[in-house]
């Protein structure tokens, strides 16, 4: 069936379920369906080891009658199952209580047309070629070097699907996606040292993917440069958090500027709107629309449309991200981060690693980070993480076993630099951050 | 002769079990040596309120069946949300591709066993009548406020799991479950001199709703869970900087057992230990902790989060000992891996849903007493950290390191308590820190019943424990 027609009989069910909300009593509802079809293929020491076919979706609702609000979801699509879901909806909502924030978000706040971001590029869901990228991966991470002794495997996966959201406000949009993805894990060493790394690329173009053979290699070359992993004295020195892992650094200050944080006065950066929350120079861009991106959507998980914003611009906090309903808590409207946010761009210091390792001197470099030591409530940051000592610009050798701490406040105002080596796959695109200081805990 | 989960996911989907088994069939003809078909149908609600109100109700219903061909170490596996004997077929035609065709093994005849259940059959989400439930999220809301007026925001919410499942395999296996979960959970934001705090806590059980409302220690358990989640955000207000460094921290009863989890636990998965991926791989019979420790996993603890009547491949819950005075004694295991190491299954297969692969996972995870109690332990710290609250943990099960968050920890200065700390991350080495539990209290407890525990993307509820113990070095990731 072709995509176009697949998606109109989402749109149909959707329509069918609002109306269906609305005759059983609803004031106004909103409905949102997905379904993705894929492959998840692994090999492990060059042997098949699983083949998977996956079939995910569900269906979402939300009712409104006189206020209260009543939530439903199934993952079950038969037409049974919908109609009990919608009933349950309404039942619930009778029990809830009226609650002057809730409702559908502002009718014209609506995204009006569909774009096309050329996020679905569809093939076939072939295990064998999918068999051969993992296999191709793992052979070129154990044929790398000698002292990969072992594999946790090689992974591909394929997703292809659409997903469908309507309200009563009488829109109902749609579009088809794609995913796809290769990652490697090796281990090397034995005894007291043995080491484990991995390493991944994603793309919605499968052909676009990083070949297998550079996956596999980076993935033993990781891991090999675990090995001999030393304890750090306990200090505080200037730390860099490699580009993997400044996308979760940046995540935590996307949480503390959430509405749903904010009206909860559960963050460390109330009234920080109009604030210097960064360094004078530091600037992120918000960019939904970008063609072919893991993070681009024309709507959120309200049907708002999405627009460019520019979150921070001199170090200052423009806006806080809202949802309808935590925006009406805070006495304003949404700006559409219903379900998050849409490609962040952070600007680069045009910093190269090597030039970070120059800047830093002597300190940490942070390549893994473990746990959920952050207190978004207060700032205070606490994590398990490993990485390499460096003196003079130089990586010395690997460290593991400590800890990294400080406050989320002062470490963000704080940033020194960030890299040029831009973190693509993800929704925030960011180089790797110099941070001023961190207590690191170790021997 | 047939029982109601077998009425409802079967005969009521219009299958028979010749249907089940022909569907195992299709998987034999090919060199499959194994195969089994797992039904569930669940449903999920949550109630919330805040800032006073019952602010969202929800329900959830999944309903579908996963189809998993084995050949030796491959797996093949697909799963449909329609129960029909179309999907059946056509996801046994999907998943035994994994082999060749020319299979040899013979498909045995159903064994169905007696249900033998280690907690109740009734759906919990029908015990109670929507009014009692928001009832409960309001006295609880109430109680709070009564007792803390410096409080500025308050979440309580509940929720409830039915799961009905039914797991027919190739070697007979015939098992149906039926299996109850509810959870409570506070969580407060204190606000003095514009210092904001948060406290949380939970509890649950495979159980009835009613549970919150009976009395424990003297008082309704939703009025304990709620005094801990004050006293947590009290007790956080005052709280210093922790330090930083290497030192002796004792760790109190009961959720302090993630220790457990995440130190021992995951690294004697079988899975891993096959595949020679763990820090404990191969090390069966050796000493890999402190004498003294001892360390089980028991999925038969009546009413437990963790616990299991039959795990997801229909092998019933089981008491093991992973570790005894010290010595690895044993991993867990789910068919597979048993069948490829050449021991017997532990109890330990299971799948977050029917869309998901079974692999050997925990259930209630705990050691056992010893002979000290907390005050002596204590008392033997001159300076490190006492920490009886955590919050979650994480393991490279590979260079054993591990880390897991306390939630509330004090400091320990001269065999005293004295004043509490900031949450601090800690790490350590798995094999490495069991060598260094040098005393063990005689004051074992169990979570409340809140754990989820995370691998490979799937989740599932288990239960940890220990007595409060004394691990003579550590690293504390504070900032002091």
């Amino acid at each position: 069936m072709h995509v176009e027609q697949q998606l109109a009989d989402i749109q149909e069910v959707v329509a069918d379920i609002l109306t269906m909300a609305k005759a059983k009593g609803a004031d106004s509802a909103e409905a949102s369906i997905s379904k993705v079809q894929g492959i998840a293929v692994a090999t492990r020491l060059k042997e098949v080891e699983t083949v998977e076919f996956t079939n995910d979706g569900g269906l979402g609702i939300s009712v409104y009658v006189e206020g209260c609000k009543g939530s439903a979801s199934t993952a079950d699509l038969s037409k049974q199952a919908l109609a009990l879901t919608v009933e349950k909806a309404i039942q619930i909502a009778r029990y809830t209580g009226e609650d002057p924030c809730a409702g559908l978000a502002e009718k014209e706040l609506m995204v009006q047309d569909s774009m096309d971001l050329e996020l679905y590029h569809p093939v076939d869901l072939d295990t064998d070629a999918g068999l051969k990228l993992a296999l191709e991966a793992e052979t070129a991470a154990l044929d790398s070097d000698p002292r990969i002794n072992n594999s946790d495997g090689a992974s591909y996966n394929a997703n292809i699907g659409m997903k469908v959201y309507g309200n009563s406000h009488g829109i109902n949009v749609g579009y088809p996606s794609s995913r796809y993805s290769l990652s490697c894990v090796m281990i090397a060493g034995d005894g007291d040292d043995m080491q484990r790394d991995y390493a991944y690329t994603v793309s919605r173009e499968a052909d676009k993917l990083q070949s297998a053979k550079e996956v596999g290699q980076q993935a033993a070359q990781n891991t090999l440069n675990r090995l001999g992993a030393r304890k750090v004295q306990t200090c505080n020195v200037p730390v860099i958090i490699d580009k993997e892992l400044a996308p979760s650094f940046i995540g935590h200050f996307v949480s503390a500027i959430s509405g749903g944080s904010l009206y909860r006065k559960s963050s460390f950066l109330l009234d920080s709107k109009g604030q210097q929350v960064f360094p004078e120079w530091f600037e992120i861009q918000e960019r939904p629309h970008i063609k072919r991106a893991l993070a681009s959507s024309f709507f959120d998980n309200e049907g708002v449309a999405t627009h460019d914003m520019d979150i921070v611009t001199n170090g200052i906090l423009n806006h806080y991200l809202f949802t309808s309903y935590s925006a009406r808590k805070m006495g304003t409207k949404t700006n559409g981060h219903a379900g998050g946010i849409h490609n962040w761009l952070v600007k680069d210091t045009g910093h190269s690693q090597a030039q970070l390792l120059k800047d830093m001197g002597t300190g940490l470099l942070v390549t893994e980070l473990m746990g959920q030591g952050v207190n978004i409530v207060t700032g205070d940051y606490s994590r398990g993480a490993a990485g390499y000592w460096v003196e003079n610009g130089v990586i010395q050798y690997p460290v593991h076993e400590l800890t990294i701490a400080g406050n989320l406040k002062d470490i963000l105002r704080n940033i020194v630099a960030v890299g040029t080596d831009t973190e693509l796959r993800g929704s925030i695109f960011t180089g790797s951050l110099l941070l001023e200081s961190m207590a690191v805990a170790g021997e | 002769m047939s029982n109601l989960v077998e009425q409802h996911l079967i005969e009521g989907s219009g299958l028979t079990r010749a249907d089940v088994q022909e569907t195992i069939s299709l998987i034999l003809q090919h060199h499959n040596n194994f195969s089994d078909v797992y039904f569930q149908a669940s449903q999920h609600e949550s109630w919330v309120l805040e800032d006073g109100i019952i602010k969202d109700g929800s329900y959830n219903i999944e309903r579908g069946v996963g189809v998993r061909a084995v050949s030796g170490e491959k797996t093949g596996f697909a799963y449909s949300d329609e129960i029909t004997r179309e999907a059946l077929l056509d996801a046994a035609k999907a998943a035994r591709s994994i082999a060749a065709v020319g299979g040899t093994h013979a498909v045995k005849s159903f064994n169905p066993v007696a249900q033998k259940a280690l907690y109740m059959a009734d759906n919990p989400l029908a015990q109670m009548t929507e009014s009692e439930k928001i009832d409960l999220l309001r006295v609880t809301d109430s109680y709070i406020r009564q007792q803390e007026p410096d409080v500025s925001q308050v979440v309580v919410s509940i929720s409830g799991v039915y799961e009905e499942i039914l797991v027919a395999a190739s070697d007979g296996t015939w098992v149906t479950d039926l299996r109850p979960l509810i959870r409570l959970n506070c969580s407060v934001i204190l606000e003095q001199d514009g210092r904001r705090e948060r406290g949380s806590s939970g509890a649950g059980g495979r159980l009835g709703y009613q549970y919150f409302r009976e009395l424990y220690k003297g008082q309704p358990r939703y009025q304990s869970v709620a005094d801990e989640a004050l006293h947590m955000a009290r007790i956080n207000m005052k709280a210093i900087a922790a330090p930083a460094g290497v030192m002796p921290v004792v760790l109190g009863a009961g959720w302090p057992g993630v220790l457990l989890h995440e130190a021992v636990g995951h690294g004697l998965e079988g899975d891993f230990n096959r595949k020679g991926a763990s820090t404990f791989s191969g090390r069966i019979g050796e000493q890999v902790a402190a004498k003294g420790v001892t360390v089980v996993d028991d999925g038969t603890m009546p009413d437990r989060r963790g616990s299991l009547s039959y795990d997801d491949e229909g092998t019933p819950g089981q008491y093991n000992v992973l570790i005894e005075d010290g010595v690895l004694k044993k991993y867990m295991q789910d068919k597979v891996n048993a069948e490829l190491m050449g021991v017997a299954p532990t109890g330990n297969g299971r799948r977050e849903s029917y869309a998901h692969l079974p692999m050997p996972r925990m259930t209630n995870t705990y050691m056992l007493a010893g002979n000290s109690t907390p005050e002596e332990i204590i008392s033997t710290v001159d300076k490190g950290i006492w920490a009886p609250n955590f919050g979650g943990g994480q393991v490279d099960i590979t260079s054993g390191k591990f880390v897991f968050s306390t939630s509330e920890a004090y400091l320990i200065e001269k065999g005293k308590i004295t004043s509490p700390v900031k949450g601090a991350t800690l790490i350590g080495n798995g094999p490495d820190v069991m060598q260094k539990i040098s005393m063990i209290g005689n004051d074992l407890e169990l979570d409340r019943g809140v754990g989820v525990c995370g691998k490979d993307g799937q989740s599932v509820p288990v239960g940890v424990g220990q007595p409060t113990l004394k691990v003579d070095a550590l690293t504390v990731g504070g900032t002091a």
